[in-house]
């Protein structure tokens, strides 16, 4: 991998010990997918929630904190993804000290690099999203999927530790999703139906993505007549993302690569996957449980924006949530003031419900919380959020956030969700 | 039968031990409980098995990000797989794996998990991205 001669004093240390670490993480990556060499980038977004850095994680992140002002600051805007403790929530929530602790430390080492808390991983809906052919290091699947397909960006999956090596040396390995050859179409979906509801979306995204072989295949979907909404393109891309490991689609006649089969694929058209309407009730079907019984409504995973946020207060308004269920809705602080601001949270919070502001469900330490407070049952609209619920111990199922509403009122599944 | 297979140069150090195989895919957050050390999705094939100190052997990467920082956090505590092998890897385990300085190596010239025995004794070889069974006499009766 080519490294011109700032990148080489990076390396050597020459320009500090962060830098160093940063080009360091760089060029083993680029070096592995075989990089010719970097690519500048415009911003970064990083993951890294308290969970998945643990103890050692966050003494690294202080280590760098601790080097000089000038070595260890972010050289792009730099902002986070979802935190995993709201101080101001996690008592309830069964979480601990430590973990807040942790969240203290982790946040404070994140400031003195230069870092935004911003806290959201939908911030390229809410603080910048970027533009076509805009190089960036987005490190959350969501944003990154979003970023690609609607926005036209350019970035791989980057990682906290990759995320954070492109903040502080403003590059990334040009490999993968920042070149031409990477965003060609390799296989073919044909939808027959528009998807309903928000969890419609995502469990479309959820049957191309059980349908990627690995990161470098490019779905492309067809069929698609009305232009989706930012709120429904972002279950679908979040729930493809999830369960393929997909960076990047492209739907025809709607993403802004894809004006048409020839701008995306290359010779003749591959025979396309139908799907159908009951392919998608199959699949929501698959996770439904043999009973009733119901212990958590959780609507994360991504971030609700204000327009779902919205919707939700709406259906909750002077309604009473059962006693035998939790309701949780997590957003970004900005979107927070926001629905403060509006009467939205209170709506929610009137009903029984709790808003959660800059976490994501499964990044808050799902497994204690759902242990610390006998949850196990939960519903969602986020085909991402039941994706990954299962490995937590939970059973999760899939519904709209009507039939979720409904069901927390009512204290067990019931609605369109049976 | 073929003892050396021929990947992607990897990451990180030759190291050996025993390999856990199964088809599946891998994510750590998604498939795994890091506390037992053992994976914990229930239609992970590899459900409720250790994967401590294992040379892993799975098909591709899947799941989200978290990965990246994990496999460092994993290895902090000293509850973590010797090395990740995998058909197909993506940047996040990459990124883990660079992080962590926890060997792997992908793409092979064949699929992998369907070459090596479960169990058999293996040696990974980062540098050249190789992976060789060693023929000890477990190896032998498994094969």
């Amino acid at each position: 991998m080519q490294l011109n001669d700032y990148e080489q004093e990076m390396l050597a240390g020459e320009h500090g010990q962060a830098k160093q670490y940063g080009m360091q993480q760089v060029l083993r990556v680029g070096t592995f997918f075989d990089a010719p060499n970097t690519v500048e980038i415009a911003q970064v977004h990083l993951m890294a929630d308290p969970e998945s850095l643990g103890v050692s994680g966050v003494e690294f992140l202080e280590g760098l904190a601790t080097t000089p002002e000038a070595d260890r600051t972010v050289v792009v805007p730099a902002v986070t993804d979802p935190r995993g403790v709201d101080l101001n929530a996690y008592k309830k929530l069964g979480q601990t000290d430590g973990m807040a602790d942790l969240e203290i430390r982790a946040t404070a080492a994140f400031r003195s690099l230069g870092f935004m808390m911003t806290d959201t991983c939908i911030n390229y809906q809410t603080i910048c999203p970027p533009v076509l052919g805009e190089h960036v290091a987005f490190g959350d699947t969501g944003s990154t999927i979003y970023a690609n397909s609607v926005q036209g960006a350019r970035t791989n999956f980057e990682g906290g530790p990759s995320a954070l090596a492109a903040a502080l040396t403003g590059r990334a390995p040009r490999y993968g999703y920042h070149l031409d050859q990477f965003r060609r179409g390799s296989c073919l979906f044909d939808v027959d139906f528009r998807p309903k509801d928000l969890s419609d979306w995502g469990a479309l995204g959820a049957y191309v993505g059980r349908e990627m072989a690995s990161y470098w295949e490019v779905p492309v979907i067809t069929g698609i007549e009305d232009t989706p909404t930012s709120d429904e393109m972002k279950q679908f891309g979040a729930a493809l993302a999830s369960f393929g490991s997909t960076p990047l689609f492209h739907m025809i006649g709607i993403t802004p690569e894809a004006h048409d089969f020839k701008a995306v694929l290359d010779g003749a058209i591959p025979k396309s996957v139908k799907i159908a309407k009951n392919d998608l009730d199959t699949l929501i079907k698959s996770y439904m449980p043999s009973d009733d019984k119901l212990d958590v409504v959780v609507f994360a995973g991504p971030q609700l924006s204000l327009m779902e946020m919205q919707t939700l207060a709406e259906h909750l308004r002077g309604r009473k949530i059962s006693n035998d269920v939790a309701l949780i809705a997590t957003t970004s602080p900005e979107i927070k003031y926001a629905c403060d601001r509006m009467g939205l949270t209170e709506a929610i919070e009137t009903a029984g419900g709790m808003v959660l502001s800059g976490v994501c469900f499964y990044q808050m330490y799902a497994r204690e919380i759902g242990e610390a407070n006998g949850w196990k049952r939960l519903m969602s609209n986020s085909a991402k959020l039941v994706n990954i619920l299962g490995g937590y111990g939970y059973e999760p199922m899939l519904a709209s956030m009507e039939a979720c509403v409904e069901s927390a009122i009512q204290g067990r599944i019931t609605g369109d969700a049976k | 039968m073929t003892n050396i297979f021929k990947g992607h140069p990897g990451i990180g150090d030759e190291v050996t031990g025993e390999a856990l195989v199964a088809s599946d895919n891998f994510s750590a957050r998604y498939d795994l409980d890091r506390i037992k050390g053992i994976f914990s999705r229930p239609q992970h094939k590899l459900c409720g098995q250790s994967y401590d100190g294992k040379i892993l052997i799975l098909n591709a990467a899947k799941g989200g990000v978290a990965t990246a920082w994990m496999l460092q956090e994993m290895v902090s505590r000293g509850v973590a797989p010797k090395a990740l092998i995998l058909n197909f890897a993506n940047p996040i385990m990459a990124q883990g794996a660079a992080f962590a300085n926890l060997p792997m190596i992908d793409r092979f010239e064949v699929d992998i998990t369907e070459n090596v025995p479960n169990g058999a004794n293996v040696k990974v070889i980062p540098e050249t991205g190789e992976l060789r069974i060693l023929l000890t006499e477990a190896n032998l009766i498994c094969s």
